[in-house]
This record gives structure tokens, sequence and C-alpha cells, in this order.
């Protein structure tokens, strides 16, 4: 639940979201759940125009998710180097 | 004296990702699906391999074969990102990064 954890606390930040179909959308992060779907608002293209027409919002399935790119000032590394470290001793799977 | 030896915490290495979790906070190399590698300092990590790394490269090889010459030229295209997720099931394997420059 970690990541979950992390992409909450990242609600309404400004992200890129690059799929396995190599598809970049630019957005703003209106939820996430504990698969990590993501939803984004405003969204954009970034890279090129490979794009179908798209409205506003997006419902992403986080299975086809490759990376997502982060304001790096919106990360506390250190909490997240804390929580990884706990996160492997007493795994809640 | 025996009360000495229980305060010094002892970090016990498991399992595989117990590995993982000891290259916390430091530059690692991951290898990746579809010929693609990172280089970056991994900040968290969970049972499926999904990772934060900071001021990660991407290198994505490609190998293109002339038609006349069948010579196969691999090229590799990098790219930087500051801060990076990473979904776990794209993940082939976590390392320390092989120097070799």
């Amino acid at each position: 639940m970690l990541f979950y954890s992390f992409f909450k606390s990242l609600v309404g930040k400004d992200v890129v979201v690059e799929l396995k179909n190599d598809l970049s959308i630019c957005g703003t992060l209106h939820s996430v759940d504990q698969y990590l779907n993501i939803k984004l608002t405003d969204i954009s293209v970034t890279d090129t125009e490979k794009y179908p027409h798209m409205l506003k919002n997006c419902f992403i399935r986080g299975s086809v998710v490759r990376y997502v790119q982060l304001p790096a000032d919106e990360v506390d590394t250190q909490l997240l180097q804390d929580s990884a470290r706990k996160e492997s001793s007493a795994p809640t799977r | 004296m025996a009360e000495d030896l229980e305060n010094i915490p002892t970090i016990t290495v498991k399992e595989p990702l117990d590995l993982v979790r000891l290259s916390l906070d430091e530059r690692i190399y991951v290898k990746m699906r579809n010929d693609r590698e990172l280089r970056g300092r991994l900040h968290a990590y969970d049972q499926h391999m999904n990772m934060i790394l900071s001021d990660a490269e991407e290198t994505i090889t490609t190998v293109e074969i002339d038609e006349e010459t069948y010579e196969e030229v691999y090229r590799t295209t990098k790219r930087n990102i500051p801060m990076l997720f990473v979904r776990g099931d794209g993940v082939i394997l976590v390392s320390p990064p092989m120097r070799t420059a």
C-alpha cells in the first residue's frame, strides 16, 4: 500500500504518465486506487501527436502504466525511504 | 554486557528483497523490458518492484538492420527525468550501477 499512499499525497499535482504503448499524457492527478489506476484531469499530450482525440479527463488502468514522471519538489525522499524500509520488514500482503 | 549486544541494530538479509533494501538512497541500475535501462537513486520500492528513482537516466537500445549490408546498427537514446515512478511489472533486474567509464 506504500505507493497507493504515496500517490494519494500527490493528488492535485501535475504529472506525466507514460504508458506501455509509448503514449505520454500530462495532467493533474485527480485520484488513484489500490491498483494504482489513475484518473487525470485537464490532460494534454506531451511528445508527439500520435494521439486519439481525448477530452479533458481520463481514467488509466494501472497495469498499462510504464512510468509516472513526478515533480521532484513535491516528493519527500526521506519519508519514502523510511516507509520502504518498514514495508519490507512487515509486508502487508 | 548482554544489554549492549541487544541494543546494536542488526540488518538481516533473509530474502532477495532485503538486498534491494540495502540499496535505498543509493544509485542503482535497473534492467527493464523492451531493451530499456534505468540508472537513478532509489528512494522507494515494494514487493512488486514498483520503484521511485530520482535523477534517473533512461537508456533505450534499438537495432537497425541495413537492408543491403545486413549489418546491425545499435543505437541508444537517453533521457533524464528528475523524479520517476517505475511500475514493477516492467522490471527485470536491479543491481548496483556498473561503472564502465
